[in-house]
């Protein structure tokens, strides 16, 4: 999991840059065309029953087809639907990879915000954990929470949450050391604010706005992560579907249907690169730069 | 005279952009001479940049650049391929940037830095490279040259950059240098020294284009001065002619809004709207003098030999008419008996930890007082412990020894939880207003944060100080970002005001602002003061400014006050060797443009009418 940016963020600079560059036009085409897909998929995890019908079915009589009419996306082992069943994956993928990315911002905010605010003694111990918890690659660290607790969608989604935390809390404790000794924040001191007051009126509000476009980015990664602790079995369980565990069932059965792997690849792939750079497009738009 | 070196005529400079075409530079012509120093000045957007650039080829890609003549050397330089330009670049033309800082590599040794054009135009060879580049280092005046070249631009002064600069400038002997704002960000003293060595250059033979937007640095340097507006040369001659009797009103404008030391005090007139579009005089929408001709129809530049003297051409149907000439008035209210002490500073010292582990003292047992109504000036060069001082008394740090009063209680020794109910006395107008607002607020939340808790009807409130700044209601929904410059600053003073403080410390407010827009921001802080009776801690500089605002001034040098009285007294006969050396080195213009009949015997200009009402565009 990579840290979403090294360079502090000037919300002021990129405050000027926007006035200053008007609303471009439309987005790119590419830009539309992600956040399109990614609208889709986000329509499919709330509701699937408008897309597809009976991802359980079972059929023997037609396990192990290719795509055809009727079974787009062709059938699996069991002669369940693939196309059902990579709509109906699409809800514990997203769970997965935008709750937990929801959960890290909130912890990892709010460890940021003690480890720059904290003190001296309060703010190292903060951020020393942080360097800990980091120096694990993030599936590893998600892989022991899951030996720990157990598997299940819940807690794929608590040992991703853990993973990224870290990286959210390092971002938002430069972020917040440099809106704290930012001008605008000396001039609130000097007007009587409380301390308090100035967390929440100042400090809060302009550390927390990159950080939603850099959530967004993280998504994608989270993502990843969660299919990738399907693919070993310690996601949601069978028979429920979801694309990481899709891909691990369809790698016994690659010379039979290889379409059976494609679909759910695809599907991953797809809304990875999607989120990605809908979040890329948002985070550049927000600082005034041209995506590229 | 020879064949003039540079030769420029019909100049024109569009960006095309995406809101269409920006005439950056239009129809500007210039003549450089060997042994001649031409200033172009102007406000910034004026275009004397771009002017510059578009004689180096290096206005960039966007820039659609035009000319009638364009020849440098008896070349012509229209047309020139990249190659054909690099070589021009450097071998015989110099450029010398504003910030030293930023156009030195910080990664290489400043010798190598002044070697490098030597080595590209394959002008040294590799033995004689150094006692060139250290030679070199010399001419530009600097000291233990033999040292200086093996040090990195981070551990030279600014002073001792811009000259390293001017030294890699110099180093091929070029026959032209461009020198774009080269005293800028640099104090008194130091722009002094560098104007010298610029000042030797010329006389050495070397063509020096000064772009610079100081009037005070020009007259110190220029042989003839060109005064853009709006891309537009507005007024040409001679230096010392032009300066002592403007004909076009922009020129008289500039002119009057300088500070000087000497001149004067004056009130500029009213705020007016930015420059309107064409076809008219760029400059109607802000002058005095236009009519409906001026709106309708550019003026062409003229030559007026007669009454100006040779040399001279203005773009104005009104040449030499009189604006409604701006009022002078007293540069402080009176002083009155003793009085109160509001801010009572008493030998206040802090000292800092360096980064090598040494202490450094910033401020030195200084003690002063801030009495009730007044405005104290603050000068000394950077480092001086100016801003120390400032914060100190803001009580965002604590002195190390000595203490603050604030109206005679405990003020730098009051636990942060008690003084904080009182931190809306003390209020701070900073040199980056920008960045002392919060990037999402609107103009109306930034200052109506700082009205006090539970007041009423707070957008009226908030009008009402925008009122009283010169700015309109129509910008309460506006960011600050969206501002320009001057607004800012008066959206920062108008925050200041409204907790109704009783002291406004204004650290460097003007020093970021062009100097026309500078006038009416100390004028405006003037009026305030009168009008609020609020004291004010005046920090800057330039001792101009400080002048024209301050009834007492203090000299801080090192982090200790060398000198402090009434302005007048200590500027008009300084007692401190350190007090004389910075107002020498103050660049003024010749001939101060004032009506003598209007100054009485002490130099001082009389109170011949009521101040010009700056409540802004009408």
């Amino acid at each position: 999991m990579t840290a979403p940016t090294a360079v502090p963020y000037d919300p002021v600079r990129a405050a000027e840059v926007r006035a200053r560059a008007p609303r471009h036009g439309l987005p790119r085409p590419g830009v539309l065309l992600a956040v399109a897909f990614f609208t889709l998929v986000c329509a499919a995890a709330a509701f699937p029953g408008l897309f597809a019908h009976a991802p359980d079915q079972v059929d023997p009589a037609a396990a192990l087809l290719g795509p055809r009419a009727g079974h787009p996306f062709g059938t699996d082992q069991l002669g369940r639907d693939v196309f059902a069943r990579v709509v109906y994956g699409a809800r514990p993928s997203l769970l997965v990879g935008a709750g937990s990315t929801l959960l890290a911002g909130v912890a990892g905010s709010a460890w940021g915000l003690l480890g720059a605010l904290g003190g001296r003694v309060v703010g190292e111990v903060a951020m020393r954990a942080a360097d800990v918890l980091l120096s694990f690659p993030g599936i590893l660290m998600a892989l022991l929470v899951v030996a720990v607790l157990g598997p299940g969608t819940r807690n794929a989604l608590l040992a991703i949450t853990l993973a990224l935390a870290p990286g959210f809390a390092r971002v938002v404790r430069v972020q917040a050391m440099v809106v704290r000794g930012s001008p605008y924040v000396r001039a609130a001191v000097n007007l009587g604010l409380t301390p308090a007051r100035i967390l929440v009126r100042h400090i809060v509000p302009n550390v927390v706005a990159p950080l939603l476009i850099l959530a967004t980015i993280n998504v994608g990664t989270a993502i990843i992560a969660g299919a990738s602790l399907s693919f070993l079995g310690l996601g949601p369980q069978p028979p429920d579907p979801e694309w990481g565990a899709m891909l691990a069932q369809a790698r016994d059965y690659l010379d039979a249907a290889w379409t059976l792997a494609l679909f759910p690849g695809a599907a991953i792939t797809l809304t990875v690169m999607s989120a990605t750079v809908a979040g890329r497009a948002l985070q550049a738009r927000y600082e005034g730069r041209d995506s590229r | 005279m020879s064949d003039p070196l540079v030769q420029v005529a019909g100049l024109s400079v569009d960006f095309v952009t995406r809101h269409g075409v920006v005439h950056a530079v239009r129809d500007v012509g210039l003549t450089v001479r060997q042994g001649e120093c031409l200033a172009v000045v102007g406000e910034s957007g004026s275009g004397k940049s771009v002017t510059a650039r578009a004689l180096l080829g290096l206005a960039g890609a966007t820039a659609r650049v035009r000319a009638g003549t364009l020849s440098f050397e008896g070349r012509d330089l229209r047309g020139l391929g990249t190659r054909e330009w690099r070589r021009l670049r450097g071998r015989r033309i110099g450029y010398v940037l504003q910030d030293a800082l930023t156009s030195l590599d910080p990664l290489r040794r400043v010798g190598d830095e002044v070697a490098e054009p030597l080595e590209v135009h394959g002008l040294a060879t590799r033995d004689d490279l150094d006692d060139q580049v250290i030679g070199l280092l010399a001419e530009a005046g600097i000291p233990d040259p033999e040292a200086r070249y093996l040090q990195f631009p981070h551990e030279l002064s600014g002073g001792l950059r811009q000259r390293a600069l001017i030294a890699s400038a110099i180093a091929a002997r070029p026959s032209l240098l461009i020198a774009d704002e080269p005293t800028t960000a640099l104090d008194v003293t130091v722009q002094a020294q560098v104007l010298d060595l610029l000042d030797a250059r010329r006389r050495a033979g070397t063509a020096v284009l000064l772009i610079s937007h100081d009037l005070a640095v020009v007259a110190r340097l220029a042989d003839r001065v060109s005064i853009l507006y709006a891309g537009l040369v507005v007024e040409e001659g001679p230096a010392e002619d032009l300066l002592s009797s403007p004909a076009h009103p922009y020129a008289a404008e500039l002119l009057a809004a300088v500070p000087s030391v000497d001149g004067p005090v004056l009130e500029p007139g009213a705020l007016r709207p930015a420059p309107a579009a064409e076809p008219g005089c760029p400059y109607a929408s802000r002058c005095a003098l236009a009519d409906d001709r001026c709106r309708a129809e550019l003026p062409p530049l003229v030559s007026y030999a007669v009454p100006y003297g040779p040399g001279r051409a203005v773009r104005c149907f009104h040449p030499g008419e009189d604006p409604p000439r701006p009022a002078a008035r007293r540069g402080a209210a009176p002083v009155r008996g003793p009085e109160r002490a509001v801010v009572s500073v008493r030998g206040v010292t802090k000292r800092f930890r360096s980064s090598g582990g040494a202490w450094r003292t910033a401020v030195d047992g200084v003690s002063f007082e801030l009495r009730e109504g007044e405005a104290l000036g603050l000068v000394g060069e950077s480092g001086s412990g100016k801003s120390t001082t400032a914060r100190i008394v803001l009580a965002e740090i604590a002195p190390d020894a000595g203490e603050v009063l604030l109206d005679g209680e405990a003020w730098s020794g009051l636990r942060e939880r008690r003084r904080r109910l009182r931190r809306s006395r003390v209020q701070l107008v900073d040199q980056d207003p920008l960045s002392s607002f919060d990037p999402r607020f609107t103009v109306e939340r930034v200052i109506g944060e700082a009205l006090p808790r539970g007041t009423p009807a707070v957008r009226d409130r908030v009008a009402e100080l925008l009122g009283e700044v010169g700015l309109g209601p129509e910008i309460l929904r506006r960011l600050p970002a969206q501002l320009s410059g001057g607004q800012r600053q008066r959206v920062a003073i108008a925050r200041a005001l409204a907790p109704g403080p009783e002291v406004i410390v204004c650290d460097e407010p003007v020093s970021a602002l062009d100097v026309t827009v500078q006038a009416r921001i100390l004028a405006l802080l003037s009026r305030l003061r009168r009008e609020s009776g609020v004291s004010l801690l005046f920090i800057s500089h330039d001792v101009g400014v400080v002048r024209q605002v301050c009834d007492r001034v203090a000299v801080m040098k090192d982090g200790a006050l060398v000198e402090i009285g009434d302005v007048e007294t200590v500027l008009g006969a300084p007692r401190a060797p350190y007090t004389r050396a910075l107002l020498a080195a103050v660049p003024r213009i010749g001939v101060p443009r004032i009506d003598v009949s209007r100054i009485d015997a002490g130099g001082r200009a009389v109170d011949a009418e009521p101040a010009m009402d700056l409540k802004g565009p009408t």
